[in-house]
This record gives structure tokens, sequence and C-alpha cells, in this order.
């Protein structure tokens, strides 16, 4: 169940992220979607993490080096434009892995299909987002710049290929996912005016080790934050 | 919005001074001239009709000044309003809880953003609103400057701020003004939503340990008198009551209101398995409802001069949030400037598409409670 995890983990994590924004966006219709983006992928975390086991147990109880979201998904916030960032590179990802696994007939053919809907506004979300930073002033053109450097070397771990979803079944082509991601984040890139960042993506002190356990310092104290009343309570229901 | 739904009615009764007065226009104090008369005298008959006030309208200067003072206040206050809940997003004891309550904090800021529009129709701006928000010129609920210090105290503004805020608001969906009593249409069955869940929450909690019960008690001690002072200031002190009375924009008093949430509280109280911090709180049967003790009015009026616990924090980071959006703002005015010059450029971003995502919440809560 491995896979599952890992997709769930990404969710997961990636929704409470988000939910670091609630009444900091810098506009109200912002918090909104913002919440939105981060309530879909609550919804789709409880329904992968719950095909492994108790969804709260696997949330509240693991220790940081049993979690298997991808790196990307842990990294803080930062300003508005590092989110979109985040966002751009993930649900990008996120909706051509789904849409691939939908057309399959593997176990996440149906909650992918399901998933995949959510999944394509987040990623129109964030495109019109970098659209709108990257062309806006340049101070924004600066700032979506800044967040696309930083953040691009913790995307070369997506695409190694996850347990349990690297077979031909799955319907998943890691290289083609792969070339597709680049093809499709670079298109949105220029056409924002923006250039699509040089540094390495994986290796040496890249990212690449999510999937495997290994995390970044910010995560330790996100997850310290998530779990401490959980832990505190032990037994309890809620 | 739907701001145009009950227009036509309205326009009918009021018929010529519309055609001559137009929106937003703003007949002299002391003018005496016949067409004034005649305006006056078609809006009173509207009132007293029962009939809806449109924003094409004409209305007294008064009347309208009074909706957008109170319009601004309800929604700052629902944006406000997100802090002290968001503050437990993060640390939410499971995620079923956390769901709710992200979709509960989102359906404030959709609350802020329906009412922002109503009052906007006025002839205001959010910013302007915003703006003088900002620069404490304009008022939020004082109950949000309270802290939330336990998880219980989600649960607690759930079952009193979202109820006391709902037996407030449920008359207004009868306000003579027509986009106010729309917008309180649909968040009133959104606060119910949060009434049941806080009141849900705490159940869980008092049926929990006894850590969780003494969480639970805790958080209601805090939160009860807060609460009830949401109604405003005694009738025999209430400023504002009396026009408002007349003019249907409120319809019962604050007293009147307190004394029917004590009466929904208590019995609730005695289900949920918790006290109420006030021993003179006892049947009456003469009035058919209880009497409770007495309100400390003084820490009512320290909160509201800016000495409550949160004040100062609550203000500051909405105030940071607004600053360190704007290039964010900036950004996207200045990206709808280059890319659709022909246009009306939106005001703000993104809004067609995060509109149309509000009501979701609902049904995320739906399907993950
Ligand atoms: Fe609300
Ligand atoms: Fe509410």
């Amino acid at each position: 169940m491995s896979a599952a995890l890992a997709l769930g983990d990404d969710a997961l994590v990636l929704s409470h992220r988000l939910g670091e924004w609630a009444g900091h966006a810098p506009v109200l219709e912002e918090e909104v979607a913002l919440a939105n983006i981060a309530l879909d992928l609550l919804g789709q975390a409880r329904v992968l993490l719950s095909l492994v086991g108790d969804e709260d147990e696997l949330a509240y109880l693991r220790e940081e080096r049993a979690f298997r979201n991808l790196q990307l998904v842990e990294q803080p916030n930062g300003d508005f434009a590092h989110t979109i960032a985040r966002q751009l590179y993930f649900s990008v990802y996120q909706h051509l892995l789904y849409e691939r696994l939908a057309a399959g007939d593997g176990e996440f053919a149906g909650l992918a299909a399901k998933a995949v809907k959510e999944v394509a506004y987040h990623r129109d979300h964030a495109e019109q987002w970098v659209l709108r930073l990257g062309d806006g002033t340049e101070e924004s053109h600066g700032r979506m710049q800044s967040g696309l450097d930083t953040l691009w070397r913790f995307t070369g771990e997506m695409f190694q290929p996850v347990e349990g979803l690297d077979s031909p079944e799955s319907g998943v082509d890691w290289q083609v996912l792969e070339s597709s991601w680049l093809a499709a984040v670079t298109d949105v890139v220029e056409r924002a005016t923006l250039t699509v960042p040089a540094g390495p993506r994986s290796g040496g002190w890249a990212a690449g080790a999510g999937r495997q356990g290994l995390h970044t310092e910010p995560f330790g104290r996100m997850i310290a934050e998530m779990q401490h009343l959980h832990r505190s309570h032990p037994g309890a229901s809620w | 919005m739907a701001a145009v739904t009950a227009h036509q009615t309205t326009q009918k009764t009021l018929g010529t001074a519309n055609a001559a007065g137009g929106a937003g226009s703003t007949a002299a104090a002391g003018e005496t001239d016949a067409p004034a008369a005649d305006h006056l005298a078609a809006f009173d008959a509207a009132v007293a009709a029962d009939e809806r006030i449109e924003p094409r309208d004409w209305m007294p200067d008064a009347y309208r000044a009074t909706l957008i003072r109170q319009m601004a206040q309800h929604a700052h206050s629902e944006i406000i309003g997100m802090q002290p809940e968001a503050n437990w997003i993060t640390r939410a004891p499971s995620l079923r809880r956390k769901a709710i309550l992200m979709a509960k904090v989102q359906d404030e800021a959709g609350h802020g953003l329906y009412l922002y529009s109503a009052a906007e129709t006025l002839g205001t701006s959010r910013e302007e609103l915003l703006d003088k928000l900002h620069a404490g010129r304009q008022r939020y609920s004082s109950i949000f400057n309270y802290p939330t210090l336990t998880w219980a105290d989600v649960g607690a503004i759930g079952w009193l701020v979202d109820g006391a805020a709902i037996t407030n608001q449920v008359p207004l969906c009868r306000c003579s003004y027509g986009p106010y009593a729309r917008a309180m249409v649909r968040i009133c069955k959104e606060e119910s939503f949060h009434q049941r869940q806080g009141y849900e929450l705490l159940l869980a909690l008092s049926r929990g340990t006894e850590a969780q019960h003494a969480m639970a008690q805790d958080a209601v001690n805090r939160w009860w008198w807060p609460s009830l002072m949401m109604f405003g200031p005694p009738d025999d002190a209430s400023s504002h009551s009396e026009q408002s009375m007349a003019w249907k924009i409120k319809r019962h008093s604050n007293d009147e209101l307190r004394r029917r949430f004590v009466d929904i509280c208590v019995p609730q109280a005695e289900a949920l398995g918790l006290e109420l911090p006030d021993p003179d709180i006892r049947w009456n049967e003469e009035l058919g409802g209880h009497d409770f003790g007495a309100i400390d009015w003084s820490e009512f009026q320290e909160v509201l001069k800016g000495n409550g616990p949160c004040n100062d924090q609550r203000i500051s980071q909405r105030r940071r949030a607004h600053e360190e959006g704007a290039w964010v703002r900036d950004a996207a005015a200045a990206y709808a400037a280059k890319h659709a010059p022909a246009q009306t450029s939106p005001r703000t971003p993104a809004s067609a598409s995060a509109s149309a995502q509000t009501s979701a919440s609902a049904q995320h809560v739906e399907e993950t409670a």
C-alpha cells in the first residue's frame, strides 16, 4: 500500500500548508480559493490513507521518517508567489498523474477519476496566478521568478516511480509523465514572461528522498504542530 | 449576488420617485420641495408595507448611512472572525474536525464576500470599507477580541458565537433593504451548520475523557458572558436601535434577542452536560423565559475601547495580511489592464472562479462529516 501512502501524504501535507494561509491571504477571494484547494486535498488524503489504515493514526501518530510525501509539498509557504510556484509544480504533476491513473484500470482508477476534476481546478488556479504575477508588475515578476527558482530543485523527485505504480498496468509511464510535466510547466512559465529555472532538479543536495522518508527541517516543525494536541490525549476521541 | 430579483415590485411602488431621483441621489438635508417629499412618502410607504428597498430606489441618506455602517461592521466581523478559529486549523485533533474547521473558516470568508458585495450596492466599495477597518474607523464584533486558548474554544465559538449570530441575524433576513436581506438568508443557512458543528464538537469533548470534559467546561465558562454581550448594550443604553427599528433594519430589541438566546442555550447546555457560568439563571414562570445574572458592561466597554485581550493582535494581523498582499493585488490589476484593455477590468482577481467555489464548503463538510 505504499502508493496510497505516498499519494495520501502528498495531499495531507500540502493541504496542511495551504491551511496555514487562513486569515493571511492577500485578497478575500484567495481566502476562499486556497481553503477550497486545501479541502479538496484533505478529502483526497482521507480516502487514500483510509486504504492503508486508520486515517488519524496515520496522520497523527507516525514519526517524521514514516511519512512518504514529496519534499516539495512540505516546503514552507513563503510569500504568495512562492506558494503559487509550489502549487504550479505540484498541481500540474498531480493532474497529469491522476489523469493517467484514471485512464488505467489499477486500484486507484476510481478515486483518481473523481479527484482529477478537483485537481484540474487547482492547476487552473495556479496557472492563472503564475500568468498574473509573472506578467503583472516588476515586483510580482521578480517574486514569481524567485519562487519558481527556489523550489525547482524539489521537482525531480516527483518522477521517481512510486512503488506500486511502477508496473505497466498502473497506466503510468514515468518518463512520459516527466516530459509532459516539463512541457506544460515550460509553456505556462514562458507565457508568463518568466524563465524556466536552470538549476538541477535532483541529485546532489536536490530533493529525492521524501518518498523514502527523508524530509527537510521545516517538516519536523510542521508535524509537531499538527500532531501535538492529538498526541497529548492518548486514546481520546474527538 | 441576486440584487435584482425583487426589484421590480418595489420599483412599481416607488414609481416616478425613482425615475426622478436615481441611484444614490442625495437630497440635501432639510430640503422641502415637492419631489423630495414624494420620495420620502414613497419610501415610508414601502417600508410600512414590508416591501424591500432596492439599490436603485430612493432612500434617505441616513438610512443609507446606517445600512453601510451596519453591513460594513458585519462584513468586517466575518473576516476578523476567521482569525480565532484559523488559529486551530493546523492543530485540529482529527482529520474530520480539520475538514469541518477549514470549511467553516472558508464560509466566513464567503460571508465577508457577500456582505461587502451587498454593501457595494449602496455606493461604497470593499476597498473603502477595508481602509476604514484598518484605520480603526469602523468596528467589528468585539467577541473576536477574545482568544481561542484551547481546542474546545472552537466548539464554544460554534455553539455560542455562531448561535448568538443566528439569533441576531435570522430577523435580518426580513430586513427592509433587499440585498442585505438576501445575503442574510444564505449566510444564516451556513451559520446554523456552524452552530450544530460547534455543539457536536463540545458534545464529543463533554462525553470524552475527564481532561476533554474539563476543556469544554472551561471554554464555555470563558465564552458565555462575551456571547451575551454580542447582542449589544441594554435597550435603555442603545444609541442606534430606535431609528433602525422604525426603518425595519432591526426588528427586535437587543434585550429581547438576548433573552431569546438564553432560552435557547439553557436546555442545550443541559443536553451537553455542561454548566453555564451564571448561578442566577432560573426559569421565570411569569415571563415564560429565563432570568439571568447581571452582565458586566464595564468589560464590554473596555473591549469596545480597544482594551480587550486581542484587539491589537486581530487588527494588526488584518493590516499585515492586507499590506503584504498589496503587491499581489497590484499585479492582478496590472495584468488585467494589460490583457483586457477593452473591457472593464475585474476589480479583484479571481473573483469569478473563487465565488463559484464558495458554496462548495458545505458539500465538503457533508461529505467528510
Ligand atoms: Fe459567518
Ligand atoms: Fe459562522
